[in-house]
């Protein structure tokens, strides 16, 4: 009996949703280690790997190739390339998972920045035979730019190096090493075979001197996102609901001010402010769909009723009194530029953040970071897939706190108005 | 300031899907001028209806319902459609394949073939009659690979073509709707449900489906590995054995194209018993039109479908 089939299908709590990235390339076995927990997870049913089977045949393979279950779109087969992040999802009963797929070529770093932007965890993967490369570096800069709380550096094909301990062990100094200077927290590693199954979902044969979790164990004790830390109430309004209808009493002065918990928690009674007006006042309610609730928790969508008769509408934010984000209309950010249109510096973007949109200019550029060996460069223009320092002047005060402390009001997109083009991510610093 | 706490609960998986599906909902109805929601009388519409109610009310939706007719139907998923839209009180417009046809614009090689792929055609005629800038739809990731690299917030020239080589990029929950006139966002609240997600969300808030959607019994032949329902639209070809077998769909689409799976099951606790368990794929099991080729879905989405 594998692993998974020890767990009874919703017998045990559900432990929410974790999405995670994998950073590598084809030859690293990327495509093989999804494929590979898709698989042992049960996830993979039997006319997608009857394809897979008739594909591996066709390409003269004796065992099933389970990368080839992460193929792409026509488009990229024609072209032997990954162009984009695709998601894929699977489940083992007590939680569920969402894994960006990001293609972990240099020239893609625009595409592992979109898929880390929303991964709670992110898979690192070294191939054995080769130990820490380049792009190990750059996929963990970007991983620890993005802000990822988890890094899982899984050390593969050890059946290609006999399963030696002191390889993996070699390995993982010199990542301890590596993560110490760019300072990521929390850091594991777990050596596997994605080919033979070693150590993701099953434990295998060939490992026994590893007593650490499994892959799949780690994913699954991993704590949920904002479990973690205290965090400041902030609540960014997307849509006010005022239905006006006068002939409910109750309906025709309801004023309620729709949006999600992007951090922290609420209850009805605390003391907020609304900005930009910076009023103060209580939470009366708090409801979904006409019931109300006593609290609300980071990322669920409710609806707030506040005591005073207030003029808040979108791109406001509702944040704990007691902790407020600071007001800027200048801020300092990293910034990934995605667009083939390069950064023109005299220009004037769009930027969202949160559901707030401003009108801004680049103010300047610090410098631009080399990913690969995260030196920093002299730069004036920035080019797709730059990483850079840069600073911008905003027609608007926008309401941040640090991406480090908070990634939901701590981040921003650039759109390009000529082209509605979203262009670049920033992280504010 | 009080002491710091933890906070002691995190949300379920359900939960999270549900959050965020409605939380793309208010973007929507906050960045766009004039949207419309999709809404078939399946499944996973049904779900989008009541994620609406969760995200709006006690508003009214801050769009109209529009369903794209094929005029290939089951009559109990049209009563359905029109007697849930009643319920809600919310406008439901509906175009027609067949309208289409009548135009001209749509025309078929045979009288009788699958008119899913035709459903583009009526559905840029209503986009540009009602000058819809966003259209509201329950597609998934975990249906098909084209859908997989789409983004939540799909971008369609004025021709409603998707362009996998050039979409928007989408970080975080920052989502870019903006467009120009005669272009139109596709946007897929529930992108990152899967089949059995959007059963366990039916059965946790116990909503309603059309009747042929659990165990029933009906007139099948066996086709190509498939099961065909006999209908006035299909009817057995010569040399074909009617059967009478106890059937459910898995999805509900134009009828000469969408197929029954054998089961007993005729409660959702019991279909998510087989969903869990199941050993083939929904859109394998069920849609003929999609094992055409390889890449057929991505095709038709390049051609506007949905």
């Amino acid at each position: 009996m594998s692993a998974i089939e020890k767990i009874p299908f919703g017998a045990v709590a559900d432990h929410g949703l974790l999405r995670f990235l994998t950073c590598g390339s084809v030859d690293d076995g990327k495509s093989t280690l999804i494929g590979r927990l898709l698989f042992d997870t049960k996830t993979i049913l039997v006319d997608t790997l009857q394809a897979i089977q008739r594909s591996s045949a066709r390409r003269g393979l004796e065992i099933v190739d389970l990368s080839l279950l992460t193929d792409g779109l026509q488009a990229e087969r024609e072209q032997g390339i990954t162009i984009d992040v695709a998601y894929r999802y699977f489940s083992t009963g007590t939680r569920k998972y969402i894994i960006a797929d990001a293609p972990g070529h240099e020239q893609y770093t625009r595409n592992m920045v979109t898929g880390a932007s929303t991964a709670d965890l992110a898979i690192i993967l070294i191939d054995a035979r080769k130990g820490m490369l380049t792009q190990t570096r750059r996929h963990s800069y970007i991983a620890q730019l993005l802000g990822i709380p988890h890094i899982v550096v899984a050390i593969n094909k050890m059946d290609l190096v006999g399963h030696s301990r002191q390889t993996f062990g070699q390995i993982r100094d010199d990542y301890r090493g590596f993560a110490r200077q760019l300072g990521l927290a929390d850091v594991r590693f777990v050596p596997i075979s994605a080919l033979h199954g070693d150590m993701i979902v099953d434990r295998g044969e060939n490992l026994d001197w590893y007593e650490g979790p499994t892959l799949l164990e780690i994913l699954e004790s991993v704590p949920a996102i904002h479990g973690e830390h205290v965090e400041k109430f902030r609540f960014p309004v997307q849509y006010v609901c005022r239905p006006q209808d006068s002939t409910n009493r109750e309906l025709h002065d309801f004023r309620g001010f729709m949006g999600r918990v992007e951090s922290g928690e609420i209850r009805v009674g605390d003391s907020v402010t609304v900005l930009p007006s910076g009023i103060e006042t209580r939470v009366r309610d708090i409801q979904v769909c006409g019931e109300s609730l006593p609290l609300a928790i980071a990322e669920q969508s409710v609806t707030l009723l506040l005591e005073d008769e207030l003029d808040v509408s979108r791109g406001d934010m509702i944040v704990g009194s007691a902790e407020l984000p600071e007001v800027n209309r200048q801020i300092d950010a990293m910034l990934c530029w995605l667009s083939e249109t390069p950064l023109e510096p005299r220009r004037r973007y769009l930027i969202r953040h949160t559901t707030r949109e401003s009108k801004a200019m680049l103010a300047g550029v610090a410098y631009r970071v080399d990913v690969n060996t995260m030196a920093q460069q002299a730069a004036e223009r920035l080019v797709m897939n730059d990483i850079a320092r840069v600073s911008f002047k905003l027609a608007q005060p926008i309401f941040v706190d640090p991406y480090a402390e908070s990634r939901s009001t701590g981040a921003f997109i650039v759109i390009d108005e000529s082209s509605n083009n979203t262009v670049a991510a920033g992280m504010i610093l | 300031m009080s002491p710091a706490t933890l906070p002691r609960i995190t949300l379920s998986h359900l939960d999270w899907l549900e959050s965020e599906a409605i939380h793309i909902m208010r973007e929507v109805a906050g960045q766009c001028a004039s949207p419309a929601l999709l809404f078939s009388g399946g499944k996973d519409s049904i779900c989008m209806l009541r994620l609406a109610e969760k995200a709006f009310r006690p508003g009214r939706f801050p769009f109209p319902l529009l369903h794209i007719d094929t005029g290939h139907n089951y009559p109990e998923v049209i009563e359905f459609r029109d007697r849930r839209a009643a319920e809600l009180g919310e406008r439901l417009i509906v175009r027609s394949v067949e309208d289409s046809m009548a135009r001209g614009t749509v025309v078929l090689k045979t009288p009788d073939e699958p008119r899913n792929k035709h459903q583009s055609v009526t559905l840029l005629e209503a986009i540009e009659e009602f000058a819809f800038d966003a259209c509201i739809g329950g597609a998934r990731r975990d249906e098909e690979k084209a859908r997989a690299k789409e983004r939540i917030f799909s971008f369609r020239d004025e021709f409603g073509q998707w362009d996998p080589k050039n979409q928007r990029p989408e970080l975080w929950d920052l989502y870019n709707a903006r467009s120009f006139k005669g272009e139109n966002m596709r946007v897929f609240p529930i992108s990152n449900w899967t089949e059995l997600d959007v059963w366990q969300y039916i059965e946790r808030e116990r909503l309603a489906l059309p009747s042929i959607y659990f165990a029933h019994r009906r007139p099948v032949v066996r086709r190509h590995g498939a099961l065909l329902p006999i209908t006035g639209l299909t009817p057995a070809r010569a040399g074909e054995t009617i059967e009478q077998l106890m059937v459910r769909f898995r999805t509900v689409g134009d009828i000469t194209c969408t197929a029954p799976v054998e089961s007993e099951a005729d409660t959702v606790a019991q279909i998510i018993a087989e969903t869990a368990s199941t050993k083939i794929t929904e859109r394998g099991a069920t849609r003929l039109d999609d094992q055409t080729s390889e890449a057929s879905m991505e095709q038709r989405k390049k051609e506007g479908y949905f």
